[in-house]
C-alpha cells in the first residue's frame, strides 16, 4: 500500500493508525509564522467507529489502508456469518457478527448494503439509509390518533424495536431511517 | 462542472481588497511613512529552521556560473538595509512566498504589509497597529497581554519556568495527541499549547496583542531589558487567527550573526537544506541600524476578517491551485 504525506491528507483518505484502518474526516494545517508546522487531523477509526483528533508533524508520511466500499445485496445468515452478494458478478462474501454489529437489526433480504472491506475482508456493514420492514408486534392503538404524540413501541420482522404512531398496526410495513432508528412513514404500496 | 479559469474570490471581495489597500496607503501617507519596494528575488535567504524559501536557478549571471536565487519569505532584511541607509519610517505592501502546504489560512504566495518605525519601541508600534486595525476592521481598541500572563490566565502555567515534562502533561490532559515517538522540545510544546488552547480563547471581540515571547523564540527581536528570558516580540491575534508579528528590532550585528550561525548549525542537525545567509544584511547592521520597531501583517488574513471569509481562497483571485 502507498504511503501518504500530510500534504495529501483530505476527507475520505484511508490510512493506517495504530494498526487500525482509519478514515480522515478533516485536516487543518497549523503553522505559526515563527514555529513548526503541524496538521490537526480528525479521524474515524473504521473498526471501532471511534472519532478522534490526532496531530501530525507536517510532511510526515503514514501508510495508506487498503480499504474499499462495495455495494452488496444481503442474502441470509447461517447463524454465524452474514452472506452478501454482488448483483453484477454474483460473487459472494461473508461478514462476521463483529462487522455487522448493531446493524443486524436492519438487514433485510435483497436490500443493498455498503460493505467496507479492509484487505479484502468486511469490517463494517452499513444498511441503506431507509429500509421497509413489517411490524410483527405492537399494541393495538386508539383509532383516530393521527397526531403521533408519544406513539408506542413496535417490534419489526428483524427484531428491531422502533416507536411508531398509535394508528400503525401489526402486519403493516413501515419505512424506517436506519441512521436515527426512527419511524418515517407507512410504506408505499 | 467547475471552471478552473475563474477566480475563487468573488468580485465583491476583489473590490474589498482594493479598498483595504487604499485605506492602508492613506493611513501611512497621513503619517509620513514612505512606501518602498524591495526585491522579491534575492541572492540570500532566511536561516530560520521553520521557514522554507522557494528557490530557482539563474543561468545568465555575468560570471557565467549558475546561481541559486530565492523568492523572499519576507522583505525584512532588504527593508532593514534601507533603514541602515537612513530611509526613515517606511512600509511595503508586497508578495511573500513560503514553501509550505496550503490550508484554510495559508497560500504559499501571499500579500504582506511590513512597516518600520525608527525611534519607536514595540509598545509604540503596537499603539499604531491598534489604530490601523480599528480603522480597517471597524473594531474596538485591542487588548494587550504578556505571553507569560496569558499562559497563567488560560492554563495556570508559567511558560518561562515550566519544565518540558509539565508542558507535556498539560498537552496530554487536554487530549492533544501528537503522532509518533519523537519527543517534542520546549518551544514546540509551548507553540502547540498556544495554538490549540490559547489562540481560540483570546482576541474574540477585539484584537489581542501578546508580547514578551520566550527568548528562544526571538528570531530578529531584541531581548527585553527587564527580563532577559523574554524577547521584545509581539504577535496580534483576532478571532483565532495570527495576524501579525512584530519586534523591537535587534540591531547588534554580532548577536545577529550568532543567531544565524546557530540556525545554520540547527539546520545541519535536522537535515534541512543548507542555505546562504544574507551577508549584505549583516554588513548593513554593522554600519548601524537605527533603533526601531517593525511589524509584518498578513493582508489576505486581514481581508478574510474584514469580509468574514472562512477560507483564504475566498479573498485571493487565483490561489496556487488555480494560479
Amino acid at each position: 500500500m502507498a504511503n501518504y504525506s500530510t500534504n495529501e491528507f483530505k476527507g475520505g483518505l484511508k490510512i493506517m493508525l495504530d494498526g487500525e484502518p482509519c478514515n480522515i474526516l478533516e485536516n487543518e494545517y497549523v503553522k505559526p509564522g515563527k514555529g513548526q508546522a503541524f496538521n490537526r487531523v480528525r479521524i474515524r477509526k473504521l473498526i471501532s467507529g471511534k472519532v478522534l483528533e490526532k496531530t501530525f508533524r507536517s510532511g510526515e508520511t503514514v501508510e495508506g489502508a487498503d480499504v474499499l466500499d462495495t455495494e452488496l445485496a444481503y442474502l441470509y445468515t447461517d447463524g454465524e456469518f452474514y452472506h452478501f452478494m454482488n448483483n453484477e458478478t454474483f460473487e459472494q462474501i461473508a461478514a462476521d457478527e463483529k462487522a455487522v454489529g448493531d446493524n443486524v437489526k436492519w438487514l433485510k433480504e435483497n436490500d443493498v448494503c455498503t460493505i467496507t472491506l479492509w484487505n479484502g475482508s468486511p469490517i463494517t456493514v452499513t444498511p441503506p439509509n431507509f429500509v421497509e420492514l413489517e411490524i410483527t408486534e405492537t399494541d393495538p392503538g386508539l383509532k383516530g390518533d393521527t397526531a403521533g404524540t408519544g406513539g408506542k413501541p413496535a417490534t419489526l420482522s428483524t427484531g428491531a424495536v422502533v416507536r411508531v404512531p398509535l394508528f400503525v398496526q401489526t402486519g403493516e410495513v413501515i419505512k424506517v431511517d436506519t441512521r436515527s432508528g426512527e419511524y418515517v412513514s407507512r410504506a408505499q404500496k | 462542472m467547475t471552471h478552473t479559469w475563474q477566480p475563487t474570490a468573488s468580485l465583491s471581495n476583489i473590490r474589498a481588497r482594493a479598498d483595504l489597500l487604499h485605506s492602508v496607503r492613506q493611513f501611512f501617507a497621513a503619517r509620513n511613512v514612505l512606501e518602498v519596494e524591495t526585491p522579491l528575488l534575492s541572492n540570500g535567504t532566511v536561516t530560520d529552521i521553520h521557514l522554507a524559501a522557494f528557490s530557482t536557478r539563474f543561468e545568465h549571471a555575468s560570471d557565467g556560473k549558475t546561481k541559486t536565487l530565492y523568492l523572499q519569505t519576507s522583505p525584512e532584511y532588504a527593508m532593514k538595509r534601507l533603514l541602515c541607509a537612513q530611509v526613515g519610517a517606511c512600509y511595503q505592501i508586497g508578495k511573500a512566498f513560503r514553501h509550505e502546504a496550503e490550508g484554510r489560512w495559508h497560500n504559499p504566495e501571499f500579500t504582506m504589509l511590513e512597516w518600520y518605525r525608527p525611534g519607536f519601541n514595540h509598545h509604540q508600534l503596537m499603539d499604531e497597529m491598534d489604530e490601523l486595525l480599528q480603522l480597517v476592521l471597524a473594531t474596538g481598541s485591542a487588548e494587550r497581554k504578556s505571553y507569560q500572563q496569558v499562559f497563567l490566565d488560560q492554563l495556570q502555567l508559567d511558560p518561562l519556568t515550566a519544565t518540558t515534562a509539565s508542558l507535556q502533561q498539560v498537552l496530554t490532559a487536554h487530549d492533544i495527541d501528537v503522532h509518533g515517538d519523537m519527543a517534542l522540545d520546549k518551544d514546540t510544546l509551548l507553540q502547540l499549547l498556544f495554538s490549540y488552547l490559547i489562540e481560540p480563547a483570546i482576541g474574540q471581540q477585539v484584537p489581542c496583542f501578546i508580547y514578551g515571547f520566550p527568548a528562544s523564540q526571538a528570531a530578529l527581536a531584541k531581548l527585553s531589558q527587564h527580563d532577559e528570558r523574554v524577547a521584545d516580540r509581539f504577535e496580534v491575534y483576532f478571532k483565532g487567527v495570527e495576524l501579525a508579528n512584530g519586534f523591537n528590532e535587534l540591531s547588534d550585528s554580532d548577536e545577529q550573526r550568532r543567531r544565524f550561525n546557530n540556525d545554520v548549525a540547527q539546520r545541519k542537525q535536522l537535515d534541512l537544506p543548507e542555505v546562504e545567509h544574507d551577508e549584505r544584511f549583516l554588513q548593513a547592521l554593522e554600519s548601524g541600524l537605527p533603533q526601531c520597531a517593525g511589524v509584518a501583517l498578513g493582508i489576505d488574513r486581514l481581508l478574510m476578517l474584514k469580509v468574514n471569509a472562512s477560507h483564504i481562497e475566498q479573498v485571493i483571485s487565483f490561489p496556487l491551485s488555480r494560479a
